[in-house]
């Protein structure tokens, strides 16, 4: 797996730049992984973006786009305000975790 | 004696209680399975109908004549499931003491789901083929197509069958293509995934599949609702998709008991350990079958060869030993793409469909590639699952998916 330096830190990634180890995330890196992708995060950010972090400590996988809205309560319509075009990709990428799983 | 109660009598649950009644001594074991009507449906059929490739004839049969003698069938709704007190309620109050639980009752298409789908156009010009019904509606809608756009779109993942879409569009160009009207269709498909198919190989291979057959992808596409009334599907961004015969996928749900139960996840799913089908919450309690969350497709093979697994280690269990048998995800699926051509794909939790051959007994098969032998596979199948599969035959297939035969590609890590 590959390392990069982002905010001056060695992270490991993926081939498509998703944090590999969820444990190297902090709020200060997701304020530069959302500017990597033009985001400037506001606190409507943060409610999804800490409910990820705290449903995969005890669900150990990515969150999908359903159940940030059905278990999370935000509404579909207000992510993709949020995170425009694909949200589910762009929310799991600035909270540091694989993109959910897209089952086969 | 003690009891093992398996909810649903379709393709795993049949199979589960008939390999386990071959098992289990009568003496010991009570088995009992639970449906709420007696038609046992060959679902690959739900995609031929319409096109005329299978009769609707062929399709249905009764559960009954699937379970072996020794099995209790009960006909019942099943209103939910107390995990604590081991207990199945029925909707007419009937109660069921169990020991162990089979949940096994699938996923079900959900109309209702998206805002718009059920409305006065549904199974006029608004379709789905994961049904009986809906592939009788669809039939006759393709019969009566005079040219204009088919929109094949998928509302969200996980669904029943994940290549049935792929293949549905295919069969269109050649159905349409016969009949004179493709160059006067526009056959376009809508998916919520960034391609095709979900893993990159199968993606880039049937991505070749419909370019070549001139039929447009549409991807990244989250459905907000559809409008019958202007013939458009929209996106939660803003995008508006024109048909004038619309096929959809509508969001794929388990059973409304398994959360009225509370063990469901939020499309009611049961979460399981994805190598022994056990449930993450109740060791006595295992779902298999499409009703699981097993992160693979929702297959008839899937279902097979879990059940092949699952009753090893069920046998284990019941003789008070730890189980040992452990299930690798395997997915075995064939994907029509008209012509009396299909492809096949093999593929398990760690090796994503690649192409090469797979080492099939009567002679080999090519993988991600389209040929009429796979073609005649698939057609045989439907008197395999009859009269091998469901009664619990052994099948020349082992569960275990082998690299024999697959061209590994180095630079196509696991999507």
């Amino acid at each position: 797996m590959p390392t990069t330096t982002i905010a001056g830190r060695q992270i490991d990634v993926d081939a498509e730049g998703f944090l590999t180890k969820p444990e190297q995330w902090d709020e200060e890196l997701a304020q530069t992984l959302a500017a990597n992708i033009g985001i400037t995060l506001t606190d409507a950010h943060w409610v999804p973006i800490h409910f990820l972090r705290k449903d995969f400590e005890t669900q150990k996988e990515t969150a999908t786009l359903r159940r940030v809205s059905t278990v999370g309560g935000i509404p579909v319509k207000d992510l993709f305000a949020l995170f425009p075009g694909k949200p589910a990709k762009k929310m799991s990428y600035i909270a540091g975790l694989q993109k959910p799983k897209g089952c086969v | 004696m003690r009891t093992l109660v398996i909810l649903g009598g379709g393709t795993a649950g049949t199979m589960a209680a008939n390999k386990l009644r071959d098992r289990l001594a009568a003496e010991d074991w009570r088995i009992v399975v639970v449906d709420k009507d007696d038609n046992h449906d060959y679902q690959p059929a739900y995609l031929f109908v319409p096109f005329g490739i299978n009769k609707s004839k062929h399709v249905r049969r009764s559960r009954h004549a699937f379970i072996d003698d020794g099995i209790e069938l009960l006909m019942g709704e099943i209103d939910r499931v107390d995990p604590e007190g081991k207990q199945v309620h029925l909707a007419d109050g009937r109660e069921l003491d169990y020991d162990y639980l089979v949940i096994a009752t699938g996923t079900t298409p959900r109309p209702d789901q998206t805002p718009g789908m059920l409305g006065p156009e549904w199974r006029k010009s608004v379709h789905d083929f994961y049904t009986y019904e809906g592939m009788l509606a669809l039939k006759k809608a393709l019969k009566e197509f005079r040219g204009g756009r088919l929109v094949m779109h998928i509302t969200e993942l996980p669904i029943k069958c994940p290549v049935a879409p792929l293949e549905f569009v295919m069969l269109a160009d050649d159905y349409l293509t016969k009949k004179g009207l493709r160059k006067a269709t526009e056959i376009v498909y809508v998916t919520p995934l960034d391609g095709a198919f979900t893993k990159p190989v199968a993606s880039r291979e049937l991505g070749h599949h419909l370019s070549k057959r001139g039929i447009k992808v549409e991807p990244d596409f989250m459905i907000e609702s559809v409008d019958q009334e202007a013939k458009v599907i929209r996106s939660y961004d803003e995008r508006e998709i024109a048909f004038d015969l619309l096929v959809t996928v509508p969001l794929n749900m388990g059973a409304d008991y398994v959360a009225r139960s509370g063990l469901g996840d939020e499309l009611n799913y049961v979460p399981v350990d994805k190598h022994t089908n056990q449930s993450t919450a109740y060791p006595n309690i295992f779902a298999l079958g499409d009703g699981s969350n097993l992160p693979t497709s929702k297959a008839g093979s899937v279902a097979h060869f879990s059940v092949e697994v699952f009753v090893e280690n069920f046998c284990q269990l019941a003789a008070g030993q730890p189980m040992t048998h452990s299930f690798d995800g395997h997915a075995n699926c064939f994907v029509e793409s008209g012509k009396n051509k299909a492809l096949l794909l093999d593929f398990n939790y760690e090796t994503e469909p690649l192409t090469g051959h797979f080492p099939f007994p009567v002679g080999p098969m090519s993988l991600l590639k389209e040929s009429r032998t796979n073609h005649l596979g698939k057609l045989a199948f439907r008197h395999v699952y009859w009269n091998v599969l469901l009664p619990g035959r052994p099948m020349p297939l082992p569960a275990e998916m082998s690299m024999f035969g697959k061209n590994v590609e180095t630079e196509s890590a696991h999507a």
